[in-house]
């Protein structure tokens, strides 16, 4: 083999190994998508790097809620209308078994060693507490009408649940399963998140238009975040998701039929940002290591990918019909 | 298990009623209300219990055409509000609110103007009225309702919210000029905009005529003809009976020039359903027939809006109407304020559900409030057939300056309504 540098051809190699590997995995990391389609009662599976559908999984009737094993192992998925929950096996990208549910599940929630499942009963008024490998129902707790949003706190300590018919965010103890405060916010709450700290809940109301600061320790609401984009009414703007940005810093919030996701500082709760993204977005993920956020949209059936530093929408990719959430497995 | 936060102390409630003044409370603590046992039985000692009154009339109703619908649902409306009612408990039971639900149903000969009185003296000023255009304005003008907040469930009567209004009575049922003004908005996006206007011989189906022709002139579309049944309404389901219409409704269709659609008005539900595959030319039927403008269908199922149907099969084992949903909208609109407005009288409900900011949450995929001219809830409007949901109005493109729901119905420049105070 000639070579234009007989001296040293082995740096030579390298640096096109190299240039390759950074044509093939720019980011560092990659990471599986699991995307419900609430119509298409299917999860789209995409991989982080080339945005390609790798697989369409056939679920359950009405997928939506999704979450991922803390091993990476299984992804679980609330199929509301089959009144139980479909476990896809990541490494064979197929459901390959199901848990009872209770009725019409919508969101669930794992805890953090992923033994645990917490589902929202939308049709029943109750959270379902479940073994993540037997099924076995650990407890059935009752709560407002509607419950929604399902999230564990850092320290797994407490669950919050979000009842959209009753305007309640109800934090369960993970311990005795029993509630142990519940919380007045704005009309239909549909997600409850922690922050990174586990010190407060922030819960969105679809219809109040705003997101709640909840303080975990008082269970007093310490904040109330309203939205404003200009030419936008006010009765499109929708607060759903709540995401977390890898240091805690910010939070996203997808607004619905707004089509935007509100950038909003942690420590001030001043709205920095609002992104562009696709039409209804819901619900969001980050990328494993933070810098992307997907937000997936359910009326023009694609996920925008932003970059949480630029706060620029990147790229959209279509998926399936009526896509409402989405899990991340590293 | 830890204090919740959002409990209403009776003690600090009892005063706030005291600074109050002569504004009529609705909210009492339980522990005040021990000889009542509705209230007192399942409340405990420090809820706050909001009573409110079902108020309704067994009216005599025509048969519908279709064997499909019953006669008569003898708790249309107000298993409604039982539902909302029950939803209101359920959260308040975390919150120390309690609402009960008074019911009263005045037989076909009896005397609603009697009942309300009876309610308003037993201090009932929060009525949910489903009622007709005239039981409710004798209702409104009694001197004894002068506090009272009224919820219209029931009358769609374009004159309550024109030169009929009144301060007390808040419409969350739609008005028909709103109800042909989101089909007009549906037939001239789609552009189908030559009209068959075709329309029974009733008061209301001359009234809902008007509307149609309103909607027309607002809309830029052209009624080419218009045309009354005038046949009797016979005998209904009649055993082969199909042989006489299907000759009649083509002898009332024909020899009309050119139309898109025919825009039917009939509001007793007397011929409409007939017209469907019996025109003389090939068109489809809209208005009380057909594809429908309502505030709500049982076939609609967006945001959360099955959660309403199975809530509502389980209680009163049947389809939910739209006076149904008004019902469990009206309980609902109490609540709120109640709950999120802190509302303990009737002049604070008052001020809290007339406010712009109020954002009640109806599964119409967006907040509601009230129209300050004319205390009209804004409000989407479902276009159906019989077995699904077709479009909601207001329309792509069809925009106004500050709500878009205000494209429907009468707007602030066209309102006749002077409220007297």
């Amino acid at each position: 083999m000639k070579t234009a540098n007989p001296k040293r051809p082995h740096a030579r190699f390298a640096a096109m190994c190299l240039l390759l590997l950074m044509l093939a995995a720019p980011p560092g990391w990659s990471a599986t998508l699991f995307v419900t389609n609430e119509r298409g009662n299917t999860v789209t599976v995409l991989d982080s790097n080339t945005l390609k559908t790798i697989k369409t999984i056939p679920t359950g009737q009405r997928p939506r809620g999704v979450v991922a094993s803390p091993d990476g192992k299984w992804v679980y998925v609330c199929v509301g209308d089959s009144n139980r929950i479909d476990v896809i096996e990541v490494a064979k990208l197929a459901v390959t078994r199901t848990l009872p549910s209770g009725a019409d599940p919508e969101l669930l929630a794992l805890s953090n060693d992923g033994s645990r499942v917490y589902i929202a009963n939308e049709d029943n008024s109750q959270v379902t507490v479940l073994e993540a490998m037997t099924g076995k129902v650990l407890a059935q707790i009752p709560v407002g009408s509607e419950p929604e949003g399902m999230r564990v706190s850092p320290d797994n300590q407490i669950t919050v649940a979000t009842s959209e018919g009753s305007s309640l965010v109800h934090f369960i103890d993970n311990k005795t399963l029993k509630l142990v405060a519940t919380v007045l916010v704005g009309a239909r709450p549909r997600v409850a998140t922690f922050t990174t700290d586990g010190r407060y809940v922030w819960a969105s109301s679809e219809v109040g238009g705003t997101v709640s600061v909840i303080d975990g320790r008082t269970h007093q609401v310490v904040q109330t975040i309203s939205f404003e984009i200009p030419g936008m009414r006010a009765e499109f703007i929708q607060p759903v998701d709540i995401v977390m940005s890898k240091d805690g810093s910010q939070a996203f919030i997808a607004l619905g039929p707004a089509n935007h996701v509100a950038v909003v500082d942690t420590k001030t709760y001043k709205v920095s940002d609002y992104i562009v993204v696709g039409q209804r977005p819901w619900h969001m993920a980050l990328s494993p290591d933070g810098s992307k956020l997907y937000s997936v949209n359910g009326f023009t059936n694609d996920v925008t990918v932003v970059d949480t530093k630029s706060l620029k929408p990147e790229v959209s990719v279509n998926v399936g019909r009526l896509p409402w959430g989405i899990a991340v497995v590293p | 298990m830890r204090r919740r936060i959002a409990t209403i102390s009776a003690t600090l409630f009892a005063s706030a009623l005291a600074a109050a003044g002569s504004a009529a409370p609705v909210t009492k603590p339980a522990s005040k209300q021990a000889n009542k046992p509705a209230a007192s039985s399942a409340a405990k000692s420090n809820d706050v219990v909001t009573h409110y009154a079902y108020l309704g009339k067994a009216y005599r109703e025509p048969a519908p055409l279709s064997l499909l619908k019953p006669a008569v649902f003898p708790d249309e409306g107000l298993a409604g509000v039982r539902l909302g009612t029950n939803y209101n408990n359920q959260a308040g039971k975390f919150l120390g609110l309690k609402y009960v639900l008074d019911e009263t149903m005045v037989p076909e000969d009896g005397d609603v103007v009697a009942a309300a009185k009876k309610l308003l003296a037993a201090g009932e000023h929060l009525i949910i009225a489903d009622l007709k255009a005239p039981d409710l304005l004798a209702v409104a003008d009694l001197p004894e309702a002068k506090n009272a907040i009224i919820l219209n469930i029931r009358a769609r009567d374009d004159v309550l919210r024109q030169t009929q209004c009144r301060v007390d009575v808040f419409h969350l049922m739609p008005s028909d000029a709103m109800l042909t003004d989101a089909l007009a908005q549906y037939l001239v996006w789609k552009k189908w905009t030559r009209w068959f206007l075709v329309r029974g011989q009733h008061p209301a189906d001359v009234e809902y005529a008007n509307d149609i022709t309103r909607s027309a002139k607002l809309y830029g579309a052209k009624i080419v003809a218009e045309r009354a049944y005038e046949l009797q309404t016979g005998a209904r389901r009649v055993d082969t009976g199909y042989q006489e219409i299907q000759t009649q409704m083509p002898m009332l269709t024909r020899g009309v020039s050119d139309y898109d659609v025919a825009f039917v008005a009939d509001e007793t539900n007397s011929f409409g359903v007939y017209l469907q595959y019996r025109t003389t030319d090939p068109r489809p039927v809209v208005g009380t027939d057909g594809l429908e403008a309502t505030a709500w269908g049982a076939a609609y199922e967006s945001y959360a809006a099955e959660t309403l149907h199975d809530d509502f099969l389980k209680l009163a084992n049947r389809e939910i109407t739209v006076r149904d949903y008004e019902g469990w909208l009206a309980a609902s609109l109490l609540e709120m304020a109640v709950k999120q407005g802190s509302a303990r009288n009737v002049d604070a409900i008052r001020k809290y559900i007339s406010a712009d900011s109020l954002k009640l949450a109806g599964y119409k995929g967006e907040s509601m409030n009230f129209r300050s001219w004319d205390n009209q809830l804004r409000q989407p409007i479902l276009l159906m057939d019989q077995l699904s949901l077709v479009s909601v109005s207001p329309q792509p493109g069809f925009l106004h300056p500050v709500y878009n729901t205000d494209t429907l119905g009468i707007d602030q420049p066209q309102s006749q309504c002077k409220f007297s105070k």
